[in-house]
């Protein structure tokens, strides 16, 4: 496996190229056509979160694998402001970017791991991984 | 930053996205869409997204606003050619593009807005 590769989040444009590179490595891994749209579909919403809440960071792609089934993991992280109460952040229509509120609780359901791990003034850090079925 | 070029067919605006939209395109496109309606007068607006790969909430949120917007310029909007796995992602999302009238491609697009037309007479 090839180590993680390292992306900056900083502009609309960057979440463009991160969408392009989580394709490209999905269908590389095998995912299917609708894994391949579910994640990157979360990687555009992370991205987004990314810049809108953080003013930018960056996201970590990698291939990992469980013996023979492989799947794609990203690590979206920021030093923004972090989140106080994950647990509302987590919750459907809850926004304070003036968004839908699905960012989070959206991406959540279209991935098969999510770990989240903020606090007030220390960023956030989220990891998220799709198994190939 | 890329526009999305409008096309005018008879009173009906067809827009088709061939681009990987960023969002600060998505909000041209809106404000571009609105202008347009007025100056031409169309009564309808097709939004094409056979090419569309995802549709993120962001993108989402675009296409209601659009259709929201442009009822209230007294045109009708349809979005055709959504792929099968663009659908699927978007209910698990949790959007359900409530107010956005749908048709499996742009013939039959075309053909719900003139239906639309004909029943107001």
């Amino acid at each position: 496996m090839s180590g993680p590769q390292e992306m900056p989040i900083a502009t609309n444009g960057d979440v463009v190229l991160v969408r392009q590179k989580v394709r490209s490595v999905a269908a590389e891994i095998g995912l299917s056509l609708v894994d391949q749209t579910k994640i990157v579909t979360a990687a555009s919403e992370l991205a987004r979160n990314v810049l809108v809440h953080a003013g930018g960071g960056r996201v970590e792609v990698e291939k990992v694998s469980t013996g023979l089934r492989p799947g794609l993991r990203l690590v979206f992280s920021d030093e923004g402001p972090g989140i106080s109460d994950i647990a509302q952040a987590m919750t459907d229509g809850f926004t304070t970017g003036g968004g839908l509120g699905l960012g989070l609780s959206g991406s959540r359901r279209l991935v098969d791991e999510f770990d989240l791990v903020s606090a007030p003034g220390e960023g956030t850090r989220i990891t998220v991984t799709k198994w190939s079925r | 930053m890329e526009r999305v070029p409008i096309l005018k067919l008879g009173d009906i605006l067809i827009v088709s996205i061939q681009i990987d939209l960023d969002d600060q395109s998505v909000l041209t496109l809106q404000e571009d869409l609105a202008d347009t309606v007025v100056s031409r007068g169309a009564r309808g607006v097709i939004i094409d997204i056979t090419a569309v790969e995802i549709v993120d909430s962001f993108i989402g949120r675009m296409l209601s606003t659009i259709a929201a917007m442009t009822r209230m310029l007294d045109a009708e909007t349809v979005v055709v050619g959504m792929r099968p796995a663009v659908a699927i992602t978007l209910v698990e999302l949790g959007l359900s593009l409530g107010g956005v009238r749908t048709a499996l491609n742009l013939e039959k697009g075309v053909v719900m807005l003139e239906h639309a037309r004909s029943a107001e007479g």
